[in-house]
């Protein structure tokens, strides 16, 4: 569960996001949809806590991430934008080096790891070293470490961002079941068929607002649209904010 | 926290001594083949040094003829002498040809000069600017010199005057440099080799463990573990510390063993870097892996990529040799309020070691503790810098 309120952050002259409250709740996945430079990945940075809000807070599991950002880092796992991992090391290595810091180990760690390689497919590059590594294969070792302490959350910065078609739906199959587990998913996007095909509630940012939010259904009955995609553009459509 | 620096210490060790091109720069080039190239350069100058000095001089003589007698006694002195009549404008195009010839001009009035007790002149062509020309001429004067004293002394003997008369002064050099003594000021290159060697040895480590790992974006996915963002800084910190201490033990071994080549002796030098000086020169060194780890991974916060890490470290690697090029310009001794200034206190008991001096507990406890004491504060002030929002770049 995770309730945003009023949030506010700038850089300098620069209102990244000015006012942005939602709640994205358990068993659901939630989208934030948004134009570039919207907002989004700066409030998905404030809740994985490597930035501090100037208004307004944030709560993971009712964690208030300013107050105790260990205790909220411990109940989230993160896919980070640009989700690097070490090159020197192979997937096994980066994904055990990350359930280390996480405070796991021994026979438990390796069991988690192993499963992990079997549901992300990734048996057949597990245990060579990610240099050279595609970019879908990439984000599978990004994922997987995000994953190894098994979160209640999980934060996702534009997932798909660079994978090809196959990438793409595995990922969107990885995301629903994680829904079906239980946990609370929370990606950012700027691909709207992405968006509604995958989420229960979708929240659209706009210059660091939230323009509208709600079931894709919902917004589209609202806005009188006949897909998200036009709905979208309605949202947004008399604001030349639109990149 | 212990487990946490472990962690990240252990996956830094892991990823630097996977990557074999940073393995190479920071283990094997400096610490291997610093004291090797040392070794090589000195003992390749000293050899040119000592077999000079036997070496027969060349010597051409314009107008022999005139003096017979001189060009016996140069020969007795071992001048190789070649007998090239020429005039001066000859002379200068000669030399011009080979700028290392030197030329003993006799003019045709030297033995009527030399007899009737006048001054006899004579002169001497060389290229002052080229060095081994400027030698030979000098060796060349120096044997006149000679020549010229001994005929003086038989002038007086011929008129029944001692030639001590005109020797009122004799001066006696007593030399009270021992052999050790002495190759300390060919030594003292080491103990700056040393320390930057070790220095080398763990900033790969340092560029990759904090502008490396912003550049790749794995930074950010870290930042998102619960563990204190300075403890994360921490275990980097002492992963380059290990390996500067790698290349310390490294630079020391090869020190020692290339110093034995050095021909030394040959020139009444001795090396002290016997096992129990080596392991005096790692005990005064060690502290100083902090200090140089803490302060390369400072200096690679503020920067915001790899390219740009490895200029400013590369000026920063000056900072720390500083105090040892003041010491090695002043010539300082040794002093307990030196022993507070860290890289000056390591140079200055790395000298006392190689001049065969023992060490002082006290003034090693005091470098110790004095680098130390910075190394834990300029770490503490990195994991700080860790707490900024900046660092995300």
């Amino acid at each position: 569960m995770i309730e945003v309120e009023n949030l506010g952050k700038s850089f300098g002259e620069v209102a990244a996001v000015q006012d942005v409250s939602f709640k994205a709740g358990t068993g659901r996945i939630t989208g934030l949809l948004g134009p570039n430079g919207a907002g989004k990945s700066t409030t998905l940075r404030i809740l994985y806590t490597v930035l501090r809000p100037d208004r307004g807070r944030a709560l993971v599991d009712g964690i208030d991430v300013v107050r105790d950002p260990l205790g909220a880092r411990r109940r989230i796992g993160v896919l980070t934008h640009s989700a690097g991992s070490y090159r020197q090391l192979t997937a096994r290595e980066n994904i055990r080096f990350f359930g280390r810091l996480h405070g796991m180990g021994g026979p438990t760690l390796e069991r988690r790891i192993d499963e992990l390689v079997s549901k992300l497919e990734m048996a057949p590059f597990a245990d060579r070293r990610t240099a050279g590594f595609s970019q879908g294969q990439k984000i599978k070792v990004a994922l997987a470490r995000a994953l190894v302490h098994s979160p209640a959350i999980v934060l996702l910065d534009e997932p798909t961002n660079g994978l090809d078609v196959m990438a793409t739906r595995a990922l969107r199959e990885l995301i629903r079941e994680l829904r079906a587990e239980g946990h609370c998913v929370l990606f950012s996007s700027h691909v709207m068929q992405e968006v509604a095909a995958l989420c229960d509630e979708v929240v659209i940012i706009d210059r660091g607002r939230v323009a509208a939010s709600g079931t894709p259904a919902a917004l589209q009955d609202r806005f009188g649209g006949t897909s998200l995609e036009e709905t979208f553009v309605q949202v947004l459509g008399d604001q030349e904010g639109l990149a | 926290m212990i487990r946490t620096l472990l962690t990240v210490l252990g996956k830094e060790f892991m990823e630097t001594v996977r990557d074999r091109r940073s393995l190479l720069s920071s283990l094997v080039l400096t610490p291997l083949f610093g004291p090797l190239l040392f070794a090589g350069g000195l003992s390749l100058s000293m050899n040119r040094a000592i077999t000079s000095l036997d070496d027969a001089i060349p010597l051409a003589v314009a107008g022999a003829d005139h003096a017979p007698n001189l060009v016996h006694f140069l020969r007795q002195r071992g001048f190789t002498l070649t007998l090239q009549d020429a005039d001066d404008a000859g002379l200068r195009a000669w030399i011009a040809e080979d700028v290392e010839r030197v030329v003993l001009v006799v003019p045709e009035a030297f033995g009527t000069q030399l007899a009737a007790g006048e001054p006899a002149r004579l002169q001497l062509y060389a290229d002052a600017s080229n060095s081994r020309a400027e030698r030979y001429a000098r060796r060349t004067e120096q044997a006149l010199q000679e020549w010229s004293s001994i005929l003086a002394s038989l002038r007086l003997q011929a008129r029944g005057i001692s030639p001590l008369v005109v020797q009122p002064l004799v001066v006696d050099q007593v030399d009270l440099s021992t052999p050790t003594t002495r190759s300390t000021l060919v030594l003292g290159m080491l103990s700056y080799l040393i320390v930057l060697a070790t220095l080398l040895g763990g900033m790969y480590l340092a560029i990759d463990a904090t502008a490396g790992e912003r550049e790749r974006g794995s930074l950010e996915s870290l930042l998102t573990l619960p563990v204190p963002r300075a403890h994360l800084i921490y275990g980097k910190v002492l992963a380059s510390a290990l390996f500067m201490t790698i290349a310390l033990v490294l630079v020391i071994i090869t020190s020692s063993q290339a110093i034995t080549y050095i021909p030394l002796e040959e020139i009444g030098m001795s090396a002290n870097f016997g096992p129990a000086i080596a392991l005096g020169v790692f005990v005064s060194m060690l502290p100083f892996t902090l200090l140089g780890a803490a302060l390369l991974t400072v200096v690679a916060s503020f920067t915001r990529s790899y390219k740009e890490a490895q200029t400013w470290l590369g000026a920063v690697l000056v900072v720390p040799t500083l105090p040892i090029l003041v010491a090695g310009l002043l010539d300082v001794k040794a002093a307990p309020g030196l022993m507070l200034i860290p890289s000056m206190s390591q140079h200055l008991l790395i000298q006392g070691l190689l001049r065969g001096e023992p060490l002082s507990a006290a003034f090693l406890a005091v470098s110790g503790l004095s680098t130390l004491t910075l190394g834990v504060l300029l770490t503490l002030l990195a994991g700080w810098l860790y707490q900024r929002e900046r660092i995300l770049g």
